[in-house]
């Protein structure tokens, strides 16, 4: 084996051990306003990875870096080994599903899935051109892979939105991306069929084993689609775990917010680092609370200062038989139904809390009641 | 959108950055090139020679010229005529547009499909046209004096009524047109809301509707005001003594006073480029965005009323007739023989023999030719012409240069054509340091270039408006999908504005084939278009010829709009 040989494996494996796409501290302003800040995120190969955010967040913006389709001021972006940074989008090899599909008009469906194919078929890069597959089977087999065999001739005007919506997929898939990129592709169907797409999306993607990127400001559509998520907020990445990872511990307020409604209490701690129970006084009402916290979570907490505790409406329990856990008396201010749960609104002592329930037909605006806080629900936050 | 201009890579920039690079770099050359010959040195051109005298620096001449009485005067004419002109356009086309637009009614539809008959009418064949149904020896003269037993025609067909009547036939459709979309596109929801909040009909119509309208009605108010300050044929048809300034500078340069028309030339650019820039303001003051689109769509309101509906109904066909009118004229004088039509109400003897003439004849054909040929490079040449504009200035970051490069672009459209014409031949009638020896006056080249001057700025409109509406992600779609510039070019944005970029060239070319005002100032032999054709008939009391040419040139733009609409809807 000579020694060339040997370097090119080692850096075949090199390739392997590493992440397929990296974004290493990408910064992006428009003007005046920082839309991504020093973002660094690494995605694996073959993971569907999601960016979620409220809008404005900068996750589009870094979808955009990752397609090439804007330059980061700062930072670099790199891809199976090879920085591709400021490489013209067409030379990526990316798969992009837009938001408004941005399906050619002036094309059938056909056209439109075979356009890709065709841009690089004179390349002689093409998939197509390697394995001798011609590019009306390619055409085929995306539609078939995307449930819309013989809706080759049909204009794109003529589809309903979510049979654009399956073309813009195929159209992405058609050209065998390395990377598959989604631009809250979702976000203009209805509730139903957003639901039924949103599976249908992760089986093909595992299926075909590619790696995506999905940028979404829907918690829920993240939590069923990805493999892990990194969270946006005003160009940083909060936090980036796996989706149950990100709902039961949330690493800091913006998330604790954004993901689901947490109740967020404000807090003071009243025992030492080394006590084995954490007690703390809220700063609404004046409640003592025990926490389940670590060592180092409390070690790390401000002396003196404020922090935040989140517990989650559905780990509160109301008139429950008497526990170890936090009993705070609270009164019933108001109560919204929602079909299968009902919220309820509680004001313990000033402490407004919120409660998801099953059944509320018993309860009542104006009762009184006993709310049961479990102390190993209760997240410790640093203070913001 | 730009990603292949301008983007460039450190490692690869070798492959990928230079061609980028020249691509854009050539189109800046090309773009500054023709901007520099066409439009920034017979401008400046015209506006140096002004303020020269014996050879040195002097505004004395300038103001010399214009303590001239007669050129005060015209001046004032002209902004007289073109202001009165926007005043009764406006009484007849927005009244029209709400009663067309907002009812239906028998009629109806009769009304609107000629209503914008006047805006292919090419002026001259208009003015021709005109003279014939309402001049002192037309046919309705002729009527009313056979009927009554006249000694002479009731009325002359010259000065201030007859240009004023012209101009409201002629540019009306600016009002009735603009008015029109402007009422479709109002959100019927507000008028609703209003209504809803207790507001009476004219309450709504003052307080609603009309402040809704007021972008349309400015754009109009601007077209009209330029079209009837750069009008020519009408004032030299049948202005009388009210001469404007079109028809001054013109004279001038007949008799040889260069002076003058220079100074006339730079008068009536100024007093177009303020109208431009003070209609641009108010318009701005006035703009108001909807504040959701997601309204109502205002249906045509029936009319129940039987009384309302016949009213309407009769009025409806008597406007079609009074549109249709002149053109019918046209057609009928076109089939009687020279020189038999004196003092009857209608020709007396009819032939094909004009037809037959202007087939046949070398001469007659020629003309014909010539019309084609140039209105044909000239659209071309725009074409071309407008999508390099674009691939500059409708994309990417707005940048200093891109506003001046598109404000000297719309810069002819300002200027009447009469100055375009005087300028570039007052620039290139002599050798000078831009152009060596070449001489473009006398040439046949001088008109399609004018005519490309001229016209290139709708062209360019079209192209651009067609591109905002595109939605950028198409382009960037087909970039993440491996096309490069060019493959995103040819099969993404060029199909897609074709459409527009095709509807806008082929107005320009149906304009360009009876143009008259430039051409009358540049032609030579070589080039003489209809319009200078149907002229001289007309000075030659060959009538039916006259009319013959004008029928010829109104079936060719006729048969333009037919391919157009229909390349339209294929397209669509």
């Amino acid at each position: 084996m000579t020694v060339s040989e040997l370097r090119r494996q080692v850096s075949a494996l090199q390739r392997l051990r590493m992440s397929l796409l990296s974004l290493n501290s990408i910064s992006k302003r428009f003007g005046a306003t920082t839309a991504v800040a020093d973002v660094s995120i690494a995605v694996e190969r073959g993971e569907f990875f999601g960016l979620l955010g409220p809008s404005g967040c900068g996750k589009t913006t870094t979808l955009r870096m990752i397609a090439g389709l804007e330059l980061p001021d700062k930072g670099s972006v790199e891809f199976d080994g090879r920085e591709i940074t400021t490489l013209p989008s067409e030379q990526r090899g990316f798969g992009m599903v837009f938001q408004n599909y941005a399906l050619f008009p002036h094309l059938n469906v056909f056209e439109n899935v075979a356009f890709g194919l065709r841009a690089r078929a004179k390349r002689g890069s093409s998939p197509t051109v390697r394995e001798g597959v011609s590019i009306n089977e390619r055409v085929k087999q995306a539609l078939e892979l995307v449930q819309l065999p013989g809706f080759d001739t049909r204009r794109v005007d003529e589809l309903s939105g979510g049979q654009q919506q399956r073309v813009a997929i195929a159209r992405a898939i058609a050209i065998e991306p390395s990377l598959l990129l989604f631009d809250e592709p979702l976000s203009n169907l209805d509730v139903a069929l957003r639901e039924e797409t949103r599976r249908e999306l992760r089986s093909l993607v595992k299926r075909l084993n590619l790696t995506a990127v999905y940028v979404t400001h829907d918690q829920e559509e993240a939590f069923a689609l990805c493999d892990r998520i990194a969270v946006m907020s005003e160009g940083l990445v909060q936090q980036v775990g796996a989706p149950r990872e990100l709902y039961e511990h949330p690493a800091n307020v913006i998330v604790a917010k954004f993901l689901g409604n947490n109740n967020l209490i404000r807090a003071m701690r009243l025992t030492s680092s080394n006590d084995p129970v954490a007690s703390f006084k809220t700063l609404d009402g004046g409640h003592t609370l025990t926490v389940g916290a670590t060592h180092e979570q409390l070690m790390n907490l401000p002396v003196n200062k404020p922090c935040w505790l989140a517990i989650r409406p559905e780990t509160i329990t109301i008139n429950d038989k008497p526990s170890n856990d936090n009993q705070l008396a609270a009164r019933i201010e108001h109560i919204e139904f929602g079909g299968a749960t009902s919220m309820l609104m509680l004001n313990a002592n000033g402490l407004k809390l919120e409660v998801l329930v099953l059944r509320a037909s018993e309860l009542a605006p104006g009762q009184e009641c006993v709310a049961a806080l479990p102390s190993e629900q209760i997240r410790l936050l640093p203070a913001d | 959108m730009t990603m292949g201009l301008n983007k460039t890579n450190p490692k690869r920039s070798r492959r990928f950055a230079l061609p980028a690079h020249s691509k854009s770099f050539l189109l800046y050359v090309v773009v500054g090139l023709v901007l520099l010959y066409g439009i920034i040195y017979p401008t400046a051109h015209v506006f140096i020679a002004a303020l020269q005298h014996d050879g040195g620096w002097s505004p004395a001449n300038f103001f010399a010229v214009l303590s001239q009485r007669a050129v005060i005067e015209s001046a004032v004419t002209s902004i007289a005529v073109s202001v009165l002109t926007v005043l009764l356009c406006g009484l007849a086309g927005v009244p029209l547009a709400f009663l067309f637009e907002r009812y239906a009614f028998p009629g109806r539809r009769l009304f609107a499909a000629l209503a914008a008959l006047p805006l292919v009418l090419p002026p001259l064949v208009g003015t021709v046209a005109f003279i014939f149904l309402c001049g002192e020896s037309g046919i309705l003269a002729r009527t009313i004096q056979h009927a009554f037993h006249l000694t002479k025609a009731p009325w002359s067909l010259r000065g201030w009524g007859a240009l004023l009547l012209f101009h409201t036939y002629t540019m009306y459709p600016f009002f009735y047109v603009l008015t029109g979309a402007g009422l479709q596109r109002v959100d019927a929801g507000l008028a609703e809301a209003a209504r809803s909040l207790g507001a009476s009909r004219a309450r709504v119509l003052f307080r609603v509707t009309l402040p809704q309208l007021t972008p349309s009605l400015i754009a109009a108010a601007l077209l009209t005001f330029m079209t009837s300050m750069a009008s020519f044929s009408a004032p030299l048809m049948f202005g009388g003594n009210v001469r404007v300034l079109t028809l001054e500078i013109f004279s001038a340069r007949q008799r040889g006073d260069a002076s003058v028309a220079l100074t006339e030339t730079v008068l009536l650019s100024l007093i177009s480029l303020i109208a431009l820039l003070f209609f641009q303001r108010y318009e701005g003051t006035r703009r108001f965005v909807a504040a959701a689109m997601k309204g109502t769509t205002r249906r045509r309101e029936q009319l129940k009323s039987g009384k309302a509906r016949l009213l309407a109904a009769f009025a409806a066909i008597v406007f079609s007739v009074v549109l249709a009118l002149p053109i019918v004229t046209l057609l009928l004088v076109s089939f009687s023989r020279d020189g038999s039509w004196t003092t009857q109400t209608l020709p007396p003897v009819y032939t094909v023999a004009n037809f037959a003439r202007l087939a046949t004849d070398a001469d007659a054909r020629s003309v014909f030719v010539n019309s084609l040929l140039m209105a044909g490079i000239a659209t071309l040449a725009a074409l071309v012409w407008s999508f390099c504009v674009t691939a500059l200035t409708a994309t990417g970051k707005p940048s200093r240069w891109k506003r001046l490069v598109s404000v000297l672009v719309l810069l002819p459209w300002a200027l009447p054509g009469t100055v375009v014409a005087v300028s570039i031949a007052e620039a290139y009638g002599q050798p000078n340091t831009l152009t060596g020896s070449f001489i473009l006056v006398g040439t046949f080249w001088i008109l399609p270039v004018v005519y490309f001057l001229r016209f290139m700025p709708l062209v360019v409109r079209a192209v651009q408006a067609s591109i905002e509406q595109l939605d950028g992600a198409l382009e960037e779609a087909a970039a993440v999908l491996g096309a490069n510039w060019w493959r995103r070019f040819w099969r993404v944005r060029l199909p897609l504005v074709a459409p527009g970029a095709l509807a806008g060239a082929l107005l320009v070319f149906v304009i360009a084939l009876g143009e008259y005002v430039a051409s009358v100032i540049v032609f030579t032999p070589d080039n003489r278009p209809v319009s200078i054709a149907i002229a001289s008939a007309m000075r030659d009391f060959n009538l039916g010829t006259a009319a013959a040419y004008g029928v010829i040139l109104i079936a060719m733009i006729v048969i333009v709009m037919i391919v157009a609409g229909r390349l339209e809807s294929r397209a669509r």
